[in-house]
C-alpha cells in the first residue's frame, strides 16, 4: 500500500542497474525513482551501494546493466559535465573543491559565466554567488579563499555549487554529517524550498532524524541489492532498520562478557592549540571505549595526538601510571599503543608491498638480527597472523593492493597485532567495508578484549558503538560532551550530545 | 585569494622599492638613463620567461629546458640570418616561434601523453636541445658582423624611449595576465595544479592543458631566443646557460608554489625585478659578478623557507574560540 | 628475499634488458674500435664513471625515498674548492680527502635540514642549493683554478692496484657492495621502501620518515665529497665549472637502472648494471671521438627513453588488446 506513489514519469530513474568492480558486485540490479517536487531518502548500510548509485547518476561510473532514464527517456551520462547538461547535480560526501581558489570560483568551477566568448564575467559570478550564499543563510563572503573556511562552511559552499546549476535533480550525499543542529534545520529549509521549486531531491543519510523530518519516500539498498521503496508515512524506524540490516540488530554485534579491570590509560585535561581541549577520560583493561561524534568533532585529531602525531599543549597522559609525552609514533608503539587509522588506503597499508612486508613493518626491529633482515622470522610471524585472522590470499608474497577491502583491513589490523600491543585504537574500523567483513571485525574486537587488550573505537555508526562499547565518549567541537555507561546508552541522548544540544559534563572521570 | 596575495605582493614590492632606493643612494649612477634602460630590458626578458615558467609550475610541473630551447632557436635564426641577411624580421619571428613550438610540443608529448614527470623530461630535453645547438652550429659562433641588419635592428629599436623588447614583453605579460585571471583556460591551470582529482571531476582535461602549457613555454622560449641573440649580437652553444634557475627563482620569490595551484603575475614580476636589480647593482657597488649565482641561490632558499612558514597550518580549527566555559552537570 | 610476486618478476625483466643492452654495447664497441677489448683500456674507462657512480649509489636511496637532489654537481664543485683552498695551506692528501668528505657531508646536511625542518619540497631546495654551492665556488675561484695540490695527490684518482685496476674503481665496487646490503638486507632499506611508497603509512607504522630523509641527503653529500676528491685528483685541478651536468647524468643512471622516479621501488643490481651500460656507452663513443657534449645528448635521450619505453610498451599492448577485442 503506497500512500503517495506519483503518476507522472520520474525526473530521474534507475532501472535494474548493475555494476561490478573486478570481482565485487557493487550493485546487482537496483531501482531508484526520483520525482519532481519530492524528496526521496536513500538508506543502506556502508557498502550497500549508495555511493556507487550516486556516481552512476553523476556520470562518473557507467552501469554494466540496466538503464538510467531522465524524464522518461533513456540516457547515457558520461562525466560530470554531461550530468549537469541533463540537469543532475550532486553534493558529495568528500568535498571536491579547490582550497587555493575563492568561494566564487569554487561555486562556478566547471561552468564559468562568460562575457562574450572568451572573458570570464567575475562581476556577475560574484553577485550570483553572494545571492546563493544569502539564500542558504550563510554569511560567507564570495571572495574568501576556500582554505580559510571551516569544514561546515565548505560544505555550504558545496551546496551552493550544486544549486548554482539550474538543475531538476539534486542529489545530497550525507549533507548533515558535518553540520550542527541549527545548520541542519537551515538545510531542511533549503531542501523544502527546492522541493517547492519542483526539483527532485535524493537525500542520502544515516540519520533517521533526517529521513523522517524531510523525506517523502524511501528506498532501501542492502549489499548492493534493492530491498524496497515506499512512502515514509507507511513505515517506522524499526521497519527501515530491518530492511537495511536484514537481521535483528543485537545479533550483529556480538559483545563478549569480560571482566573489566584496572585503568590502563588515564588522560587528564588534554588540549591542543586548535583541535581539542579539556579532554579527560580513562580506559580500563579489557574495556571497549567508544568515541562518537559528528564529522569534524576532533576525535581523529585527539587519537593522532595520543599517537604522537599531533601537538599537545596542555594536560597529561598516563599509561599504566607512567607519564607519557608522545612525540613520535615510534615511542608510542614501543609502549604498546597502536593506532589503526581511518583512511586505510592512505595511512594503513602500503599497497604495492607484499602482505609479509606490511605485517612485519612495525615489528621489524624485533625480528631482525642486528641491522639485518631475518626472512625466517618474518615468514613465521606473517604465517601466524594470516592464519589467525583468516586473511584470504594466494600467498604471503602477494601485493596487498590485490586483496579485497576487507582483507586489506585485516592486514592492517594484523600488522598491529604482531606488535603485541596492550591498547588498540581503531578509527572507523568498519567504514566502507562489506557486511561480512564488518561482522568479522566486530567479533575480532571481542576476541582482543578477551585476550586482555583494551580497545578505543572511534565510530560514526551509532548502532555499532551501542552494540560493541562498554562506555561511549561523545565529542562535540573538540570537547567531550558526555560520557555514558552501557546501561545509559540511548540514541537520542548520544546524538543530542554530539550535536551540542546538551550541557556538557566536564571533569567527569570514570 | 586576492587579499592574501595583495599583502604578500605589497611586502615584496616594498622590498624591491627599498632595494632600488638603497642602491641609488650608494651609487646614483644606478638610476641613470643608460642603467635604467639596461634594467628594463633585462627585466623584460627575465619577466617574460619567468611568467612563461610560472605556467607549468601552476600545473604542478616545471620546465628546465627553456634556455636550451632559446639557445637552439637563437642559433637557428642566427644561422638563417647569416645565410640570408635581408630576411624580413616578421619571417624571423615566425620561424623562431615555429621552432620553439616544436621543441615545446616535444616536451608536452612526453609529459602530457605519456605521463612522465616534467622534471625528468625537461632534465633530459635540456641536454638534448643544447646538444642540438652544437650539432647545428658545429661548435662555431655567429658573430655580430654575420647577422643581417633587420635581424639585429628590430629588438633594440626604440618606441617612445623603450626598446622593442620591452614593449613586446609588456604585451605578452599583459596577455598572460588576462589569460590567467580572466579566461577559463587560465583558471583551469590553477585548478589542475591545486587539486588534480577535483579538476577532473569538473571536466578539466589534464592532458590537453598540460600540452598547452609546454607549447606556450616553447613559444616563449623561441621568441626570447631570437630576442636574446639579437640583443647581444652573438650566438653560441652555451647562451643563456643557467637561465632556468633565474626564472624559477623569480617565480619562487614571487610566491609561486612549487607544488602548483598558487601564484600571481605581479608576484613573479616583482621577483624578476628583485633579481634584475641585484644583478645589475653588483658591479656598480663593486661586488664581483661571480657573486651572482650564490646570491640567487641564497635568495631562493630564503624565499622558499619564508613561504613555507607562512603556509604552515597550525592544525584544523575545531575548537570555537569564544566558548563559554561548560557548566558542570552532575550525571 | 622475494618482494611480492609480480614486481620481482618485472624487476628481473628490467635487469635482463639491461644485461642485453650492455652486451650489445660491448659487441658494437669492439667492432667499432680495436682498442675496446684491451683490459688496460677497459679498466681505464672505469675512471670516467667511477666518481659519478659513487654518487649514483646514494642518489638511488634519495630517489627511492621520493626525493631528488639536484645539487650534487654543485656539491662536488664546492668540495673541490674547499680542498684546493686547504691545499694552498699545506694540508696532506689524506687530510684533503677527509676535508672533502666533511664539506660534502655538511652541504648534504644543509639540504636535509631545510627539507625536513621547513617541510619544503626537495626539488626547490636543491635548485636553490645548486646555485648557492656552485656560487660559492665561483666566488672563491672566479675565473681561475686551483692547481697546487700535494705531490702524491694524484694517486687518489690516478693510482692503480697491480698497475691495472684503478683505486677509484675498487672503492666504487666496495661501496656498491655496502649499498646493496644496506638497501636489500637491512631494516634501513626496508623502511626506505616503505616510506618511499607511502610516507603516511610508514609514519603511522613508527618509521621516523624525516630522520631517514635527513640522513640520506647527508649521505648523498658525503658521497659527493668523496667523488670530488677522486675527480679533483684525476684532473689535477679545481675549476668552478667542474662536474657540470652531473646532476642529470646521475639521475639518468639511477632511473635507467629501473628505479621509479616516483619512489618506492628499484634494485641496486639494476643501478649497477645501468652504471656499466652508461660507462661502456660513453667509453665507446669516446673511442670514436664523439665530443663530450654529444654524450650528454645521448644521456638525455637514454633518460627519457628509459622511462618512456615501459609506458609505450604498455600502451601498445593495451591498444592491441582493444583491437583484438579482448
Amino acid at each position: 500500500m503506497d500512500s503517495n506513489a506519483p503518476a507522472a514519469p520520474p525526473a530521474l530513474s534507475l532501472q535494474g542497474i548493475k555494476k561490478h568492480f573486478g570481482g565485487i558486485q557493487a550493485l546487482s540490479g537496483v531501482d531508484l525513482h526520483l520525482h519532481s517536487g519530492q524528496v526521496m531518502g536513500l538508506l543502506g548500510e556502508n557498502g550497500a551501494g549508495k555511493s556507487t548509485a550516486v556516481k552512476i547518476m553523476t556520470g562518473i561510473y557507467h552501469p554494466d546493466g540496466g538503464q538510467v532514464l531522465v524524464a522518461g527517456q533513456p540516457v547515457d551520462i558520461r562525466g560530470t559535465q554531461d550530468a549537469w547538461a541533463h540537469g543532475i547535480t550532486a553534493v558529495h560526501q568528500e568535498t571536491v573543491m579547490f582550497d587555493e581558489l575563492s568561494v566564487t570560483e569554487n561555486i562556478f568551477s566547471g561552468h564559468f559565466l562568460k562575457r562574450g566568448k572568451c572573458l570570464l564575467d567575475w562581476a556577475t559570478m560574484r553577485t550570483r554567488a553572494a545571492k546563493l550564499l544569502q539564500d542558504l543563510e550563510s554569511d560567507i563572503r564570495p571572495e574568501t579563499p576556500l582554505k580559510s573556511l571551516s569544514v561546515a562552511q565548505k560544505h555550504i559552499v558545496e551546496i551552493a555549487r550544486a544549486l548554482s546549476h539550474d538543475s531538476s535533480v539534486v542529489i545530497m550525499d550525507e549533507p548533515t554529517a558535518a553540520l550542527s543542529v541549527h545548520e541542519i534545520e537551515e538545510l531542511y529549509q533549503i531542501v523544502r524550498h527546492l522541493k517547492s521549486l519542483g526539483k527532485a531531491i535524493l537525500f542520502i543519510s544515516h540519520k533517521f532524524d533526517d529521513i523522517f523530518a524531510i523525506c517523502d519516500r524511501y528506498t532501501v539498498f542492502r549489499d548492493g541489492g534493492f530491498v524496497g521503496e515506499g512512502s515514509i508515512q507507511d513505515v517506522t524506524q524499526d521497519d527501515l532498520v530491518r530492511m537495511m540490516v536484514g537481521r535483528s540488530v543485537s545479533k550483529m554485534f556480538p559483545k563478549p562478557v569480560v571482566e573489566i579491570g584496572e585503568p590502563v590509560l588515564e588522560v587528564k585535561g588534554l588540549g591542543s592549540a586548535t583541535e581539542f581541549d579539556a579532554i579527560s577520560f580513562t580506559l580500563r583493561k579489557r574495556e571497549v571505549l567508544g568515541f562518537y561524534g559528528l564529522v569534524g568533532a576532533g576525535r581523529t585529531e585527539l587519537m593522532e595526538a595520543l599517537f604522537g602525531l599531533g601537538r599537545i599543549t596542555r594536560g597529561e597522559i598516563r599509561l599504566k601510571g607512567k607519564l607519557l609525552s608522545p612525540t613520535s609514533p615510534r615511542e608510542v608503539i614501543d609502549q604498546g599503543v597502536v593506532y589503526v587509522p581511518e583512511d586505510r588506503q592512505r595511512a594503513g597499508a602500503i599497497l604495492p608491498m607484499s602482505i609479509q612486508q606490511n605485517i612485519t613493518l612495525p615489528s621489524i626491529r624485533r625480528l631482525a638480527r642486528g641491522p639485518f633482515l631475518n626472512d625466517r622470522a618474518e615468514t613465521a610471524m606473517t604465517d601466524g597472523i594470516v592464519q589467525r585472522l583468516a586473511v584470504k590470499c594466494a600467498n604471503s608474497n602477494q601485493k596487498v593492493s590485490e586483496l579485497s577491502g576487507g582483507n586489506q583491513q585485516k592486514v592492517v589490523i594484523g600488522k598491529w597485532l604482531a606488535t603485541q600491543p596492550e591498547i588498540v585504537v581503531l578509527d572507523e574500523p568498519t567504514k566502507g567495508i562489506d557486511i561480512g567483513s564488518k561482522a568479522a571485525v566486530h567479533s575480532f574486537i571481542g576476541e582482543l578484549v578477551t585476550q586482555g587488550l583494551s580497545v578505543i573505537m572511534v565510530s560514526s555508526e551509532l548502532p555499532e558503538l551501542m552494540g560493541m562499547a562498554d562506555r561511549i565518549v561523545v565529542m562535540h567541537k573538540g570537547r567531550i560532551a558526555r560520557i555514558l555507561e552501557r546501561a545509559e546508552f540511548d540514541p537520542e541522548t548520544i546524538v543530542s550530545a554530539a550535536s551540542g544540544l546538551l550541557p556538557t559534563a566536564v571533569g567527569e572521570l570514570a | 585569494m586576492n587579499k592574501f596575495h595583495f599583502n604578500r605582493d605589497a611586502i615584496l614590492g616594498f622590498i624591491v622599492a627599498s632595494l632600488l632606493v638603497l642602491i641609488a643612494l650608494r651609487a646614483p649612477v644606478f638610476l641613470s638613463a643608460g642603467s635604467l634602460d639596461t634594467l628594463v630590458t633585462d627585466g623584460a626578458l627575465l619577466g617574460m620567461m619567468a611568467v612563461a615558467q610560472m605556467l607549468p609550475i601552476l600545473t604542478g610541473g616545471i620546465d628546465l629546458s627553456m634556455p636550451a630551447n632559446m639557445a637552439f632557436t637563437g642559433m637557428a635564426t642566427a644561422l638563417l640570418s647569416k645565410a640570408h641577411p635581408t630576411m624580413p624580421v616578421l619571417l624571423t619571428v615566425a620561424i623562431a616561434l615555429g621552432i620553439g613550438l616544436v621543441l615545446g610540443a616535444f616536451n608536452g608529448a612526453f609529459i602530457a601523453y605519456l605521463g612522465i614527470p616534467p622534471i625528468v623530461v625537461t632534465l633530459g630535453t635540456m641536454s638534448i636541445f643544447r646538444g642540438a645547438v652544437f650539432i647545428l652550429s658545429r661548435g662555431a659562433w655567429v658573430n655580430a658582423q654575420d647577422f643581417g641588419k633587420p635581424y639585429l635592428a628590430f629588438p633594440m629599436g626604440r618606441l617612445l624611449g623603450l626598446t622593442h623588447i620591452a614593449w613586446i614583453s609588456a604585451l605578452i605579460i599583459a596577455a598572460a595576465y588576462v589569460f590567467l585571471n580572466h579566461m577559463k583556460k587560465g583558471r583551469d591551470l590553477y585548478a589542475l595544479g591545486g587539486n588534480p582529482s577535483a579538476a577532473k571531476y569538473v571536466g578539466i582535461n589534464s592532458t590537453h592543458n598540460k600540452m598547452l602549457v609546454y607549447v606556450i613555454t616553447g613559444l616563449a622560449s623561441g621568441l626570447c631566443g631570437y630576442l636574446w641573440v639579437a640583443r647581444y649580437a652573438i650566438a653560441y652553444t652555451e647562451i643563456a646557460m643557467g637561465f632556468e634557475l633565474q626564472t624559477i627563482a623569480a617565480c619562487v620569490i614571487g610566491g609561486v608554489s612549487i607544488t602548483g595551484g598558487r601564484g600571481t603575475i605581479p608576484g613573479v614580476l616583482l621577483g624578476a625585478a628583485f633579481l634584475v636589480i641585484i644583478f645589475n647593482a653588483l658591479p656598480i657597488i663593486n661586488v664581483s659578478p661571480f657573486w651572482q649565482m650564490a646570491i640567487s641561490g641564497a635568495v631562493v632558499l630564503a624565499a622558499v623557507i619564508l613561504n613555507s612558514r607562512s603556509e604552515r597550518s597550525q592544525g584544523k580549527v575545531i575548537l570555537e574560540p569564544n566558548r563559554v566555559p561548560a557548566a558542570k552537570v552532575a550525571l | 628475499m622475494k618482494s611480492g610476486g609480480s614486481r620481482w618478476a618485472f624487476a628481473k625483466r628490467w635487469e635482463t634488458i639491461l644485461v642485453l643492452i650492455l652486451l650489445a654495447i660491448c659487441i658494437i664497441n669492439s667492432m667499432a674500435s680495436p682498442y675496446f677489448l684491451n683490459p688496460h683500456n677497459l679498466f681505464d674507462s672505469t675512471q670516467s664513471f667511477s666518481e659519478k657512480a659513487l654518487i649514483v649509489l646514494s642518489m638511488t636511496l634519495v630517489i627511492i625515498g621520493r626525493d631528488i637532489d639536484l645539487s650534487v654537481a654543485a656539491n662536488v664543485a664546492l668540495c673541490s674548492t674547499a680542498m684546493g683552498w686547504l691545499a694552498l695551506h699545506g694540508l696532506s692528501t689524506s687530510s684533503l680527502l677527509v676535508a672533502s668528505i666533511l664539506v660534502g657531508t655538511v652541504a648534504g646536511m644543509f639540504n636535509g635540514f631545510v627539507i625536513t625542518w621547513f617541510k619544503v619540497p626537495a626539488i626547490v631546495v636543491t635548485i636553490g642549493t645548486l646555485s648557492l654551492f656552485r656560487g660559492i665556488a665561483y666566488i672563491v675561484l672566479g675565473d681561475h683554478a686551483f692547481t697546487s695540490y700535494p705531490a702524491n695527490f694524484w694517486e687518489l684518482g690516478q693510482g692503480y692496484l697491480f698497475g691495472m685496476i684503478p683505486y677509484e674503481f675498487l672503492v666504487f665496487l666496495g661501496f656498491a657492495v655496502i649499498f646493496y646490503v644496506l638497501l636489500h638486507r637491512t631494516i634501513i632499506g626496508r623502511n626506505l621502501f616503505a616510506y618511499g611508497n607511502n610516507p603516511d603509512a610508514a609514519l603511522y607504522s613508527g618509521i621516523q620518515v624525516n630522520a631517514y630523509r635527513f640522513w640520506f641527503f647527508t649521505l648523498n653529500g658525503a658521497m659527493c665529497g668523496l667523488a670530488a676528491a677522486f675527480l679533483t685528483s684525476r684532473i689535477g685541478a679545481t675549476r668552478p665549472n667542474m662536474a657540470l651536468g652531473w646532476d642529470m647524468e646521475t639521475i639518468a643512471m639511477v632511473v635507467l637502472g629501473g628505479v621509479s622516479i616516483m619512489g618506492g621501488s628499484g634494485t641496486m643490481l639494476g643501478v649497477l648494471l645501468s652504471v656499466f651500460v652508461m660507462g661502456m656507452l660513453t667509453f665507446g663513443l669516446g673511442l670514436v671521438n664523439i665530443p663530450g657534449i654529444m654524450m650528454t645528448v645521448v644521456v638525455g635521450c637514454l633518460l627519457i627513453g628509459a622511462i618512456a619505453s615501459p609506458i609505450l610498451v604498455k600502451k601498445f599492448a593495451d591498444w592491441k588488446r582493444e583491437r583484438v577485442g579482448i
